[in-house]
């Protein structure tokens, strides 16, 4: 008890009962999440990279004036510039500090695009599928009523081979989506959606599992016996305490959300040939890895460290917002 | 009807709770778990019945099916002349400012995630319509009324011992000034000179605010010293209620005398010549209890009447109510000495 005191308000032992003093109010419990945040260093050092990587890909472009689809086709091939430091006869230039791919596309400005992209992917389809599967676990998890309908519609979603859906998926509604929100919108929407509806069905399992034991718990009993309504019983009882698997899955979320972008643009069903994303620059590249090892090295360092970043902010988030944790 | 200067507040007749057990690979309803089996008792205002008996003979699931925590199986329960027992579960909500709950586990009847301040609110954000201010300074004044330190407001439960943890829980049950309060073991986990403390606060507590308790227990001494009337269960039913002096001097179920017995004598010397009665065997299953009384597979004076007709609850001496065929009349004691081991046995294989 006594480094918790000093941790937060310093206690008065000799005048307990004494009101409620305004400097105690004016600490908002988020500074104390933020503090248990800033000790985690993994978390603290994604962090670091995510805002890197998001600035590389959102400014970035407008620093490095270059477009990503121009072809130059005499400057093709062009090594990194730290290959000159070990051999000198290769082909390298200050003007393009990644190298060229194959038809002297920039590598740099590539991967700032296709960041762009990846991670907006990501991020979206990530979000959808831990809505939807929060939303479907809470449910069934809650209501017993719904549990049987819910849980065999998510097995059967589980049941389905995902590839072959997204495919059929882009065949079918690809062309009305592009033409209703443009050729780039139309992608990025089915995509987006396309990975969601398909990726939401762990977290609703993992999260009924994690209501089901949290409805049994004597505090929701404690609740019930004060007459919260069930919708309120969901946001304040049960949601802050299946935040930790939450928060796992959408971390894996993300990531499997890149791949799986990757995967769809290698097969050709994502975005268009012309549109760079990490996942297919790396698939691209693969054919001559051993030549330029590098255009394999960029995006797939991206990508993994991205998703290595997020899981470590995931990670910290978690044990940030868990007074037990934080230690108040 | 015991005192009839006193208005009876709670009124539970015939209550029955029964849970269903779902077996085999289409999750038929094979049986039911009869926790609690026809059970009857008023709680008289102001007062504190104990509701006394060992482990898993139905006493908490008792005290949550009277606060209509479960939807019960059948029977009536009147609080405060209003009958909720067969009131869907929405239209209990205006009631729950009535009748509150102390809960058993102080660790687990708190959420860990909610700020003691949070906690001690939720009945005031549910039920009434204070400004965030008012719902503060009433916050404080349970802080104060439970015995907690008003600065301890913004901590998180699991900072706090288990005796604090209880106060935080009495403060959150009688934050919306509630008549009926049922404590289900509210002292069970906690250590000797705490369960003191809480005890005492609840007696105070009481006295202040006029509460009438239903103090759920297995700690007989400790019940003695909070309860006005004792109630005693086995195996989901009561067989005995009576005030508490004519209890623990005169226990009429021989139930109520074993218990009884087991209670440790501290002096020495009482406790050599004290003659317990020791029953053998375990409490038969509460899905498939004995046919008759419910007792009579471990009963020290069981009769052949026993087996086959379950004994009636009803009054056999003023204000004392019991379930026991000793009492029909007094012709049926003279067989109440027969083996009680050789009637076991045979019983044994009945019920398993």
């Amino acid at each position: 008890m006594t480094d918790v005191s000093s941790q937060v308000e310093p206690v008065d032992p000799v005048n307990p009962n004494e009101p409620f003093a305004p400097e105690e109010k004016a600490r908002n419990q988020w500074w104390d999440v933020w503090d248990q945040f800033r000790s985690h260093k993994g978390a603290m050092a994604g962090l670091i990279f995510l805002i890197f990587i998001t600035l590389f890909c959102s400014i970035g472009p407008l620093l490095w004036d270059v477009d990503p689809g121009k072809l130059d086709i005499r400057n093709k091939d062009v090594r990194p510039i730290y290959v000159a430091i070990w051999d000198g006869d290769a082909k390298t230039s200050w003007a393009r500090p990644m190298g060229t791919d194959h038809l002297g596309r920039d590598i740099m400005s590539n991967i700032m695009q296709g960041g762009r992209i990846s991670l907006a992917v990501g991020w979206t389809a990530m979000i959808l599928a831990i809505l939807i599967g929060t939303f479907v676990g809470v449910l069934a998890g809650y209501f017993k009523r719904l549990d049987w309908a819910l849980m065999r519609f998510t097995d059967l979603v589980l049941s389905l081979p995902l590839l072959p859906l997204l495919l059929v998926m882009m065949l079918l509604f690809r062309d009305p989506l592009r033409a209703t929100f443009g050729p780039e919108n139309g992608i990025f929407i089915l995509i987006v959606l396309g990975i969601g509806i398909t990726s939401w069905m762990q977290t609703a399992r993992i999260v009924r599992g994690d209501v089901m034991a949290l409805k049994e718990r004597e505090f929701v009993l404690a609740a019930r016996s004060i007459g919260t309504p069930p919708r309120r019983m969901i946001t304040r009882h049960v949601l802050p305490n299946v935040l930790s698997p939450i928060m796992v899955s959408a971390t894996l979320g993300l990531a499997t959300a890149i791949i799986t972008e990757s995967a769809l643009s290698f097969l050709g069903l994502g975005f268009p040939s012309d549109f760079p994303t990490w996942g297919k620059i790396l698939f691209d590249s693969v054919d001559r890895m051993t030549a330029f090892p590098e255009r394999v090295l960029w995006p797939g360092l991206a990508i993994s460290l991205t998703v290595l970043a997020v899981n470590y902010i995931g990670d910290g988030l978690r044990d940030a917002l868990d007074p037990r944790i934080r230690g108040m | 009807m015991l005192d009839d200067r006193k208005k009876i507040l709670v009124s539970v007749k015939d209550l029955k709770m029964h849970f269903p057990i779902h077996a085999g690979l289409l999750r038929r309803r094979v049986g039911e778990v009869k926790a609690v089996d026809g059970v009857s008792f008023d709680v008289l205002e102001g007062e504190t019945l104990g509701l006394v008996g060992e482990s898993g003979c139905g006493k908490s699931t008792c005290g949550r099916a009277v606060l209509r925590l479960y939807d019960i199986t059948s029977g009536s329960i009147v609080i405060d002349d209003r009958e909720i027992g067969a009131t869907p579960q929405p239209e209990l909500r205006d009631m729950r400012p009535t009748m509150q709950m102390v809960f058993q586990d102080p660790q687990a009847s708190l959420n860990p995630r909610m700020t003691v301040e949070d906690i001690i609110k939720e009945p005031l954000d549910e039920h009434t319509t204070l400004k965030d201010a008012e719902k503060r300074a009433k916050v404080a004044e349970l802080m104060d009324a439970v015995g907690l330190n008003r600065k301890f407001a913004k901590r998180y439960p699991h900072a706090f011992s288990g005796g604090q943890r209880q106060r935080i829980g009495i403060a959150r049950a009688l934050a919306l000034n509630p008549k009926f309060i049922v404590c289900d073991e509210p002292i069970a986990a906690l250590d000797v000179s705490i369960q003191a403390q809480v005890v005492n606060l609840l007696e105070d507590l009481q006295e202040q605010f006029g509460l009438t308790y239903l103090f759920i227990s297995h700690d007989l001494s400790m019940v003695r010293h909070i309860a006005t009337r004792v109630a005693v269960m086995y195996l989901g039913k009561i067989v005995e209620l009576a005030p508490r002096e004519g209890l623990y001097a005169e226990p009429l179920h021989p139930y109520t005398k074993a218990l009884l017995s087991a209670v440790p004598e501290p002096d020495p010397s009482l406790a050599r010549n004290t003659q317990r009665v020791i029953l053998k065997g375990d409490v038969p299953s509460p899905s498939n209890p004995p046919e008759g009384c419910n007792f009579c597979t471990r009963c020290p004076s069981v009769m052949d009447i026993c087996k086959r007709i379950e004994p009636a609850y009803r009054e056999v001496q003023p204000g004392r109510f019991t379930a026991c065929h000793l009492y029909n009349d007094l012709d049926d004691t003279a067989g109440a000495t027969a083996g009680p081991e050789a009637n076991k046995s045979t019983n044994k294989e009945k019920t398993t």
